[in-house]
């Protein structure tokens, strides 16, 4: 390991430089630059199919990249790939766990294959089904647990022998808002203690809980940034309209060059203007005959809807 | 690395142990199977339905029926008054043979150089009646054509001089000829075939089909541990099921086992192997689980039929003998035959052990060769 250059410490858990992978004729991750800094929970944001998938899977060296240079953790991903695997952790979109294996057997066997053994392993396996909260389901099947507590049993796999940088795909697409809301407290619990984490989701409401994200779509990374630093930045004034008749308002504002986007929420209408139009509030006002026109804070889905889709701005 | 091994091979056992209809198959495989082959499989066929042209109707012509019934080769099932007749119950399938006994039969059968001295011009002869057989069945034919020469010498009432055989016979290990002694340590070897190469090609295929692969290949487990911590548990399995049929075959089917217990243990362990190698092979091809009981069944139908269970090696053609060397049944098919039933040492059988364990190293070479720890 002579020709390996010296790990020197960096403040960054990911660094990923024109990252690319080709399926065939397929570009499923497009030229893909991220920098992701030790303890923070940065997330990927996209829709089914924008590469979120394939991102993670280049990142933890389960896929090869097609081009582009990864570092994880200070040392280049090509060639560190297997010594890197016992300071990472995965958690996948799919429950990838025994079924017919008890939690407590699961996590055995995890722990084995991290190297754990004897009084090490138990006191760990105790550790985690407390922290978890799975103490009750210790000798129950995987298979027969609910949504929620699978996804805790695979965390707490994923977690087992404490990576510094963990990545999770979609981790929360098969459970219930209050166990979404829970599961993101032991996400915060896991940064404060230094975890570095990639998470990956279509949940505008998760995103914003991030400390920074990147929208992807088709495999390109359409904006990144903090969430904040992202709504700051946002190319589009977002205005409210009220009043009757508005899926009919709706058909004709959208046709206009200068509107990103027009979506009802309850009794308004929420619309999407380009920067550079001038004086929004009177634009739209003119445009929708005179009705009732209010600037609005923008979201993020709002971020996301201008920088995605036929009309996303540059 | 032992550590990792460990930990795949207490987790593929409790996983088998609660997989109820695999557990089942494992032993319920080995004794349905012997139960159905020791007793339906019998290459000298017996009681094959016949039909009886009799246009001489004399007490000789029902003696020579009587006579042929009593060898139980044959049951005579239906009568017919012309051969056009009997011909159209073969094409139908009613028959298999039919005999024809002309109307001078008692003539020919008196004026028959065995039965009658002064009669010694054999140009003279004629026989005394004829077998038209379905011929395309080769069994059903070689053994009409066994009651060609029978003897009639009750019905000729006379007792003949015969000249003694050119060479005798003697049946060493098998003398009473019966099927099921040369059919059950085949059978070890057949059910060995197919168990172990479809848990292990099924085994690493489940893990990716059922997606525990993504998760198994971010850890730090090497893929040579995944592969022999997956395929030790089905060692015992197959140490099992030889148990199962030679002890269930010596108990049912009085199947002797004259070889010694290490030269039994030694070369299952070795088919073993090499049959569970060459399921790791397919595993590394096959997507899907389906695939892989598809390329075990390719595999499994030339293991039954060229391996020698069923026909005998020697008499097939030197092309399909290569074929059948290359298979790890055939060398395990001469070995526990030899073992069991003519207490041969595994010394002895050198070169089909060498090949066994050529066969093992080779496929995991190639095994782990194929099979990447990278999805995709």
């Amino acid at each position: 390991m002579n020709t390996s250059p010296i790990t020197e410490p960096t403040e960054f858990a990911i660094e990923a430089k024109g990252l690319s992978k080709h399926f065939g004729n397929k570009i499923a991750v497009n030229k893909l630059n991220l920098t992701i800094p030790k303890g923070s929970i940065y997330g990927f944001l996209g829709p089914n199919g924008c590469g979120k998938s394939t991102s993670i899977r280049l990142l933890t060296g389960l896929l090869e990249a097609s081009e582009g240079n990864v570092s994880i953790l200070g040392s280049p991903l090509l060639g560190h790939e297997e010594s890197l695997k016992k300071r990472i952790g995965y958690m996948t979109q799919k429950f990838s766990l025994y079924d017919n294996l008890t939690v407590q057997e699961n996590l055995s066997f995890v722990g084995a294959i991290y190297g754990f053994a004897g009084k090490r392993k138990k006191n760990r396996l105790e550790e985690l089904l407390a922290l978890y909260d799975l103490e009750k389901q210790a000798k129950q099947f995987a298979g027969s647990m609910s949504g929620g507590q699978k996804q805790r049993l695979a965390l707490a796999c994923a977690t087992l022998h404490s990576p510094e940088l963990l990545f999770l795909d979609e981790p929360t697409s098969a459970v219930d808002p209050e166990n979404r809301r829970e599961f993101w407290e032991r996400l915060f619990d896991l940064c404060a203690t230094g975890t570095t984490i990639l998470v990956s989701t279509h949940y505008m409401d998760e995103a914003e809980r991030c400390h920074a994200l990147a929208i992807l779509e088709n495999g390109n990374k359409r904006a990144d940034g903090s969430p904040q630093a992202l709504m700051d930045a946002m190319p589009a004034t977002v205005v409210e309209v009220s009043g009757n008749k508005l899926r009919q308002l709706k058909q004709t504002l959208t046709q206009h060059p200068e509107i990103l986007s027009a979506a009802q929420i309850g009794a308004h209408l929420r619309v999407l203007v380009k920067k550079k139009v001038q004086d929004p509030l009177n634009f739209i006002s003119q445009l929708s005959n005179g009705r009732e026109t209010v600037l609005a804070r923008p979201s993020l889905e709002d971020v996301f809807v201008t920088c995605t889709g036929d009309r996303y701005v540059d | 690395m032992w550590i990792r091994v460990y930990a795949i091979f207490i987790k593929e056992l409790k996983q088998l142990s609660r997989d109820r209809m695999t557990f089942g198959m494992i032993i319920m495989i080995p004794l349905v199977q012997l139960m159905l082959f020791g007793y339906a499989i019998n290459t000298d066929a017996r009681h094959i339905n016949v039909g009886l042209v009799d246009l001489s109707q004399t007490s000789e012509s029902r003696a020579v029926e009587q006579a042929l019934v009593a060898t139980q080769s044959v049951d005579f099932i239906a009568r017919y008054r012309s051969i056009k007749e009997a011909e159209v119950a073969i094409t139908k399938g009613e028959i298999r043979a039919v005999l024809y006994l002309p109307a001078d039969m008692t003539r020919r059968l008196f004026n028959h150089p065995l039965y009658d001295n002064k009669q010694a011009d054999s140009a003279l002869t004629l026989p005394i009646g004829q077998w038209i057989v379905d011929g395309s069945d080769t069994v059903i034919t070689s053994t009409i054509r066994t009651l060609r020469n029978m003897p009639l010498n009750e019905v000729a009432n006379h007792t003949v001089t015969r000249s003694s055989p050119s060479f005798e016979v003697v049946q060493y290990f098998n003398p009473e000829q019966r099927t099921v002694v040369n059919i059950v340590p085949g059978l070890v070897a057949v059910i060995l075939t197919m168990t172990m190469i479809l848990f292990t090609s099924s085994a690493i295929v489940r893990e990716s089909e059922q997606g525990n692969m993504e998760f198994l290949i971010t850890t730090p487990v090497r893929s040579i541990e995944l592969m022999i911590g997956k395929i030790a548990p089905y060692v015992l399995v197959g140490l099992l099921q030889v148990a199962i049929i030679l002890s269930v075959g010596q108990w049912l089917f009085s199947v002797p086992i004259k070889g010694s217990f290490l030269s039994l243990l030694g070369s299952s362990i070795l088919f073993i192997f090499a049959s569970l190698t060459l399921g790791l092979v397919l595993s590394t091809i096959a997507k899907t689980q389906l695939q892989s009981m598809q390329m075990t069944i390719f595999i499994l139908l030339p293991s039954i039929l060229l391996s020698g269970f069923m026909f005998p090696y020697d008499a097939m053609p030197v092309a399909a003998q290569w074929i059948a060397e290359a298979l790890p049944v055939t060398h395990f098919m001469r070995m526990i035959r030899a073992i069991a039933l003519r207490d041969a040492s595994l010394l002895l059988l050198g070169k089909d052990a060498l090949w066994l364990g050529l066969f093992t190293v080779g496929g995991i070479v190639i095994a782990s060769l194929r099979f990447k720890k990278t999805l995709g």
